[in-house]
């Protein structure tokens, strides 16, 4: 195990020792330690809930630590708000992105600091313009007039970036910022990451892709259970090593799908289309098959998910279930038939963030529930805590809110919500994304678990590991369209990239 | 692999023309010239000067508020009190008026606003430190402002006789037919306009109400701006409160009873957006005059005074809808063409 010892020649820009944080009787970080090096890219790693995210909100002035050393080029620092994290040149991109919907895009990259001309007034053209250049150098179409409302999740990423780029920052900190992105995108991030570091900057990114952190980073700093474990030289040490760090034991399989009896179709989807969006989407989804849809992040994927369970309308084709046509944009009827639906963004789709831990595990129950259309707490609080400690939340109590939770605990709260309520058909979108590896396991045995009971599951992902190895068969979309099915036995990462990226006009 | 990204150069879909049509003023003013066509043509007695000035002079009170009401609606709160803040303020010009009767006018403009910025930083205040939503601080001093205004005037009221000539003349005075407290309005407009759309505070207002979390983690200071939106709207409150003591007979304990309806529902159909993050003083101040004229206009075609307010009700409501439709429309348009350009 090694101390973070300063590379020769450079002093880091940003040090941070000891740090602790708690928030009420949950102890988020006992140790944050992590030192960052002009001109380095350096990697986080962790499970969820080991106190990363906490670490970042304190570089980036949200949070105040308890105790600890922060330094910046040597000199202590207090930050009280994010305003004075980002005065002295860090620049953070969360998780989930934070725009302004009702702004433009070139707006949301120069807010509170919009060029001004004639008068101290802002010049919107110059604002323009420089967005425009900024766009151009990440190559990418995003026109900066339009409002960022509706902006896929991959765009807003973007925007994010190009803010960062923008700000000029010292230190740019980057919250899993490839969990939404494709495999394009990613390498243009990285790209931008790159020559960001060459030009000085110290980036430090957090990631559980390990093939982007081994990829990407000069160093690596592991954290388990809030505390610092260990920071290495990337190429002085091995995944195996950093996954043992990272968990304190060995992981045996990632994706133990077991073989299932596959029973006759449940869902049958035909001819579904959306104006602009999807078209002739043909599928079944037979019991206890896992059913993996692959392609790249706005594909429509997602699209086609919402479609099915009745939140987005429809313009042509049906949906069945067991010879049933479900009516379109009904939810209660999807629900009714069945169908849960554990979505990709789970703050804003998924959760009621305010509410406890037990109401959002049992938030789909209430009408089983209830009697006389009043919901007994302690059946309700039985139940949530019997979904807690089987899919093992870790939280300081099932009364706090959820809000409070990591990501992994969060999106185990998702699944314990619809598992709850014993669906027949079962559509989970990017079960994993942003969970560590621990987790991704338990959410991986989960899945396949529910489908050795008779499940049938339609599972979105970009992962292609995940896909491969948990899938019975593989449909891949591109561009609104399917453009591959692929069974298990002829599935490889290259047939399923290339159905995912060829152009149409190229099809043979 | 194969790159299907193909990137086109970034191209405006936006010209000023297209801006200009879709803007959330176009509604509104399209509402207003038909009314004012509609009712003319019915009644051409509508159009006389006389009563375009009069027309313009009961606007202009509700302009100067409902521009206020738009900076603070636009952060994602509320300030139900402006009617008690200009009863308040109303009432004190008359007292100064009395007190001090050779006191010159401008210092009892500033002094107005100046109180009506003590009265809006207090509401600011509570709504930033004790983090309660606006609605229920503002419905609060609502009731405190207007007790205080009760507890001081009792049953006193000061009438314009008690006033300088000079002070009653601002509201009859007029320059080129228009009246002189409503080109001040004009002016108030232009100003507060081009301090939301070009300056730097201005548009951490928007960043604020469109999504208060992203603000915070941002680092715009939102307790700051959103303070400065409640003082800005006491200020307002204010003035409107000296130029309506200027233009009424009568000061006293009731002044400005209900008008925060009024003005908040000026707000609303003239495009800000209830939930923040939209709209502008220009829709606001042509909501005011919308509101005002509607009702002149069922005035000048003799409807009975209850299809009045229901006719004002009805329009609110049509504001909400059209906006939904609107935005719900293009919504739909950003995803179509996001879905083209993958």
């Amino acid at each position: 195990m090694t101390t973070p010892t300063p590379a020769q020649g450079s002093s880091p820009v940003l040090e941070l020792r000891h740090a602790s944080k708690t928030f009420g009787a949950v102890v988020a970080l006992s140790d944050g330690t992590v030192e960052i090096l002009p001109g380095e890219i350096h990697a986080l790693v962790g499970e969820n809930g080991a106190g990363k995210s906490t670490l970042i909100k304190i570089l980036a002035g949200v949070h105040r630590p308890d105790s600890g050393d922060f330094r910046l080029d040597g000199q202590p620092v207090a930050f009280s708000s994010p305003a004075d994290s980002k005065a002295a040149g860090i620049s953070v991109i969360y998780q989930e992105p934070t725009l302004f919907p009702d702004l433009t895009v070139a707006e949301n990259i120069f807010i509170g600091r919009q060029p001004r001309g004639r008068g101290g007034l802002i010049s919107r053209s110059a604002m323009r313009a420089e967005a425009t250049k900024l766009f151009a150098t990440l190559g990418v179409p995003i026109d900066p007039e339009r409002i960022a409302a509706g902006l896929s999740i991959a765009d807003q990423q973007i925007i994010e970036i190009a803010k960062a780029i923008s700000l000029d920052a010292r230190v740019l900190i980057m919250d899993e910022p490839t969990a939404a992105l494709s495999g394009i995108e990613v390498e243009r991030l990285f790209g931008v990451a790159r020559s960001l570091r060459d030009r000085g900057a110290g980036i430090l990114f957090i990631s559980h892709r390990f093939d982007e952190v081994f990829g990407l980073s000069d160093r690596i700093t592991v954290m388990r259970d809030g505390a610092f474990i260990a920071t290495h030289q990337t190429g002085a040490v091995t995944v195996d090593a950093i996954v043992r760090e990272m968990v304190g034991r060995d992981i045996s399989a990632l994706f133990p799908k077991e073989d299932a009896v596959i029973g006759d179709p449940v869902l049958s989807v035909r001819g579904l289309a959306r104006t602009g969006i999807f078209s002739g989407i043909s599928f079944d989804v037979r019991a206890g098959e896992i059913v993996g849809l692959a392609g790249l992040v706005g594909a429509g994927r997602t699209e086609v998910a919402r479609a099915i369970f009745g939140i987005d309308r429809y313009d042509a084709g049906t949906v069945e279930v067991n010879g049933a046509r479900l009516r379109p944009h009904d939810p209660q009827s999807a629900i009714a038939a069945g169908i849960g639906l554990v979505p990709e963004d789970r703050r804003k789709q998924g959760l009621v963030m305010e509410l406890s831990v037990t109401r959002n595990a049992t938030l789909t129950l209430r009408n089983t529930l209830a009697r006389f259309g009043l919901i007994r707490a302690a059946r309700e609080r039985a139940l949530g805590e019997d979904w807690s400690r089987r899919l093992q939340v870790k939280t300081g109590s099932p009364d706090l809110p959820v809000s409070t939770l990591s990501g992994g605990n969060q999106q185990k709260i998702v699944l314990a919500k619809w598992l709850a309520t014993d669906p027949r058909i079962l559509i989970v979108d990017e079960p994993t994304r942003g969970i560590d590896i621990g987790t991704k396991a338990e959410v991986h045995r989960l899945i396949s678990d529910l489908a050795g009971r008779g499940i049938a599951v339609l599972m979105i992902s970009s992962e292609l590991p995940e896909v491969l190895g948990m899938a019975d068969r593989i449909l891949v979309m591109r561009e609104g369209r399917l453009t591959a099915t692929i069974p298990r036995a002829d599935a490889t990462a290259e047939r399923v990239m290339f159905a995912a990226t060829e152009t149409l006009e190229c099809t043979p | 692999m194969t790159t299907i990204h193909t990137h086109t150069p970034a191209r405006s879909a936006t010209t000023p023309l297209s801006r200009f049509l879709r803007s959330r003023e176009i509604p509104v003013a399209s509402a207003l010239v038909v009314l004012v066509v509609v009712t003319a043509t019915i009644n051409p007695l509508f159009l006389t000067p006389q009563s375009v000035k009069d027309l313009l002079l009961n606007a202009t009170i509700v302009i100067i508020l409902a521009i206020g009401q738009a900076l603070v609606i636009i952060t994602r709160n509320v300030d139900l009190s402006v009617g008690s803040i200009l009863g308040l303020v109303a009432f004190g010009t008359g007292t100064l008026f009395a007190v001090y009767p050779g006191i010159p006018i401008i210092l009892v403009f500033l002094i107005g606003m100046a109180f009506g910025a003590v009265l809006g930083a207090v509401n600011g205040l509570l709504v930033t430190i004790a983090k309660v939503p606006a609605l229920v601080i503002t419905l609060g001093t609502l009731y405190i402002y207007r007790g205080l205004n009760n507890a001081w005037a009792g049953g006193t009221q000061y009438f314009a006789g008690d006033r300088p000539r000079e002070f009653s003349n601002l509201s009859t005075d007029t320059v080129f037919g228009f009246p002189l407290i409503t080109l001040l309005a004009i002016a108030v407009v232009i100003g507060v306009a081009v301090v939301l759309a070009y300056t730097r505070a201005g548009r951490d207002l928007y960043a604020i109400g469109s999504d208060p979390e992203a603000a915070r983690l941002f680092g715009i200071p939102v307790a700051r701006r959103v303070l400065g939106a409640f003082v800005a709207s006491g200020i307002l409150a204010g003035l409107a409160a000296v130029l309506y003591a200027s233009r009424f007979n009568a000061v006293g304990a009731t002044t400005g009873t209900g008008l925060e309806l009024d003005v908040v529902a000026a707000a609303v159909v003239g495009g800000v957006a209830i939930f923040g993050g939209n709209g502008t003083v220009v829709g606001a101040a042509i909501g005011a005059l919308l509101l005002t004229t509607i009702t002149s206009a069922l005035t000048a075609l003799r409807v009975d005074k209850f299809w009045q307010q229901a006719i004002v009700g009805v329009l609110i409501i049509a504001a909400i809808s059209v906006d939904r439709l609107v935005s719900l429309n293009r919504a739909r348009k950003l995803r179509v063409s996001e879905a083209r350009n993958v």
